[in-house]
């Protein structure tokens, strides 16, 4: 075979195996079995989009929700239901309000850094009601983290000792949770991912198997859209 | 009288200047095409100049696209296979000399390199090849998936960036709190293993200010490709004054950081193990 002929051939293959990756990437998401949840603007004529998110960690998502019911997984609140959808759409420069319901017990933090807020408005996270400006490291159960926006924030757990806790997801504001408000703002548009630092996947080498390494469980995006 | 059957053929009688022409000449070329090299296409030779070990990397990568440079260019020229030489000993002694040579001296010389400073590389628990003078100590801590850079020097202030003084030699402590994973730093030259238990201690001397981007070159689980990040290097003063300011940010978790890890905190130590899995849910 002529030399031209095979470099055509590597040529083509190098570039259909890239093709091919490139596919795999930009799809990512939508192969790693999670829809998006466009959050509702909440008011898109001002200018300054002002948006609500209501996130739900709970420590096993039943098989309502997934085909892992044992799995530990964040939940958010779309049009009045938990859903099991970890890519979240938000509009460009705005105001994002989270309130994140906490039904898992702690599994602390391996670097107490994490532990200090951080990359939220005025890094102070709300919890329970009270402004907190660390947690104790090792009672986290979960952290909300986008690294590329730098904001990191550790959840507090539910104490083990704690009456009426929940079983399978969605969970009911009866059962004993956490609650943690805090509020961001989006820069431009772009595509940020968000995870959980806590090693909290039970019955998984370290706890950083299964639903720590798939999107629509302890990971996510941010696909933060011009308004 | 018949030739034997195996002989050797007859070799034209100007092989051996040929093939001493061909040396001669790649010589001269690669005299010149060195300097071009890294006049021309020296600013996108990697990794950079932003540190000691860096330049001495990218000098390295210079000589040689010098040194291959004629090859390259050669090569077009070249595809067609010349007459087969069998059985002649002289050429096999040359080839094996010659390239035993080559072997021997990248390998003499690549020590050489990495006894001189490290070379940017990680050297395990123990260096060998320890730079004289005050460092200044930055523990690189990896984590499924982010880098975090803990200063034991500044009162075990910890960062998500790493910021680092020009003009001054580190001494980095890689480590990882969960699988493996590898910090490269590109432009310092640096790339050192981040396993679990271990305490991977390589050495940098930074140059002049600017950026620099650290990412993980080890493929360590689901967000493996998310895990960069910028560094900077600044001058003394501006240092100073972050250094200054981290303390302030983060003095509400300066106790979980002093404490002892057996207590549940996590000081810096030459060794950072991952705390066993507490789940209770």
């Amino acid at each position: 075979m002529r030399v031209g002929v095979k470099l055509l051939l590597i040529a083509a293959a190098v570039t259909a195996a890239g093709v091919l990756i490139g596919f795999y990437v930009s799809h990512l998401t939508k192969l790693a079995g999670s829809p998006a949840y466009s959050v509702p603007v909440q008011n898109a004529g001002s200018g300054h989009p002002v948006v609500n998110l209501e996130i739900q960690t709970v420590a096993a998502v039943g098989p309502k929700l997934s085909q892992n019911p044992n799995w530990v997984s964040y939940l958010v609140k779309d049009n009045g239901q938990w859903e099991r959808k970890t890519v979240w759409d938000l509009p460009a420069h705005a105001t994002v309000n989270v309130t994140i319901y906490n039904f898992d017990g702690a599994s602390a933090l391996r670097n107490p850094f994490y532990a200090r807020p951080q990359g939220m408005v005025g890094n102070r996270i709300m919890v329970d009601g009270k402004p907190v400006d660390h947690i104790d490291p090792n009672d986290a159960s979960h952290t909300f983290a986008v690294p590329a926006l730098g904001i990191i924030l550790a959840i507090p757990g539910v104490a083990d000792d704690a009456k009426n806790q929940c079983g399978y997801a969605p969970c009911q504001m009866s059962n004993a949770h956490r609650t943690i408000k805090f509020t961001f703002h989006t820069t431009t548009p772009g595509h940020f991912r968000w995870q959980c630092f806590v090693p909290c996947a039970a019955g998984w080498i370290d706890g950083f198997g299964g639903p720590m390494q798939t999107i629509g469980y302890m990971d996510g995006f941010l696909n933060v859209k011009a308004a | 009288m018949a030739a034997e059957p195996n002989a050797a053929p007859a070799r034209p009688s100007d092989t051996t200047n040929h093939g001493m022409r061909v040396v001669v000449a790649w010589l001269v070329l690669s005299a010149i095409a060195t300097p071009l090299v890294a006049i021309f296409v020296g600013h996108l030779i990697p990794p950079g100049n932003a540190s000691t070990q860096g330049t001495e990397q990218v000098f390295d990568n210079t000589w040689m696209l010098g040194i291959l440079t004629p090859v390259i260019c050669a090569v077009p020229g070249a595809v067609v296979d010349g007459p087969p030489l069998r059985n002649d000993s002289q050429i096999q002694v040359l080839w094996i000399v010659i390239t035993s040579t080559m072997v021997l001296f990248l390998a003499g010389f690549g020590t050489y390199e990495l006894l001189q400073n490290g070379a940017g590389g990680g050297q395990g628990p123990n260096p060998i090849a320890v730079p004289t003078g005050p460092k200044l100590q930055v523990q690189v801590i990896g984590q499924q998936w982010q880098f975090t850079y803990r200063y034991p020097s500044l009162g075990n202030i910890e960062s998500n960036q790493l910021v680092l003084p020009a003009d001054t030699d580190v001494e980095l402590h890689v480590t990882s709190l969960d699988v493996i994973h590898s910090f490269w730093a590109y432009e310092l030259g640096v790339k050192a293993d981040a396993n679990p238990g271990t305490d991977n201690v390589a050495f940098v001397r930074t140059k002049g200010t600017g950026t620099f981007h650290v990412r993980c070159a080890e493929l360590c689980g689901l967000w493996h490709g998310y895990m960069y990040n910028n560094g900077r290097v600044v001058d003394s003063a501006q240092f100073k004054s972050w250094a200054s300011q981290a303390k302030k940010i983060y003095a509400s978790i300066k106790p979980y950081m002093d404490k002892p890890e057996a207590q549940g905190g996590a000081p810096f130590g030459h060794t950072y193990l991952p705390a066993p899995e507490r789940r209770a849910g």
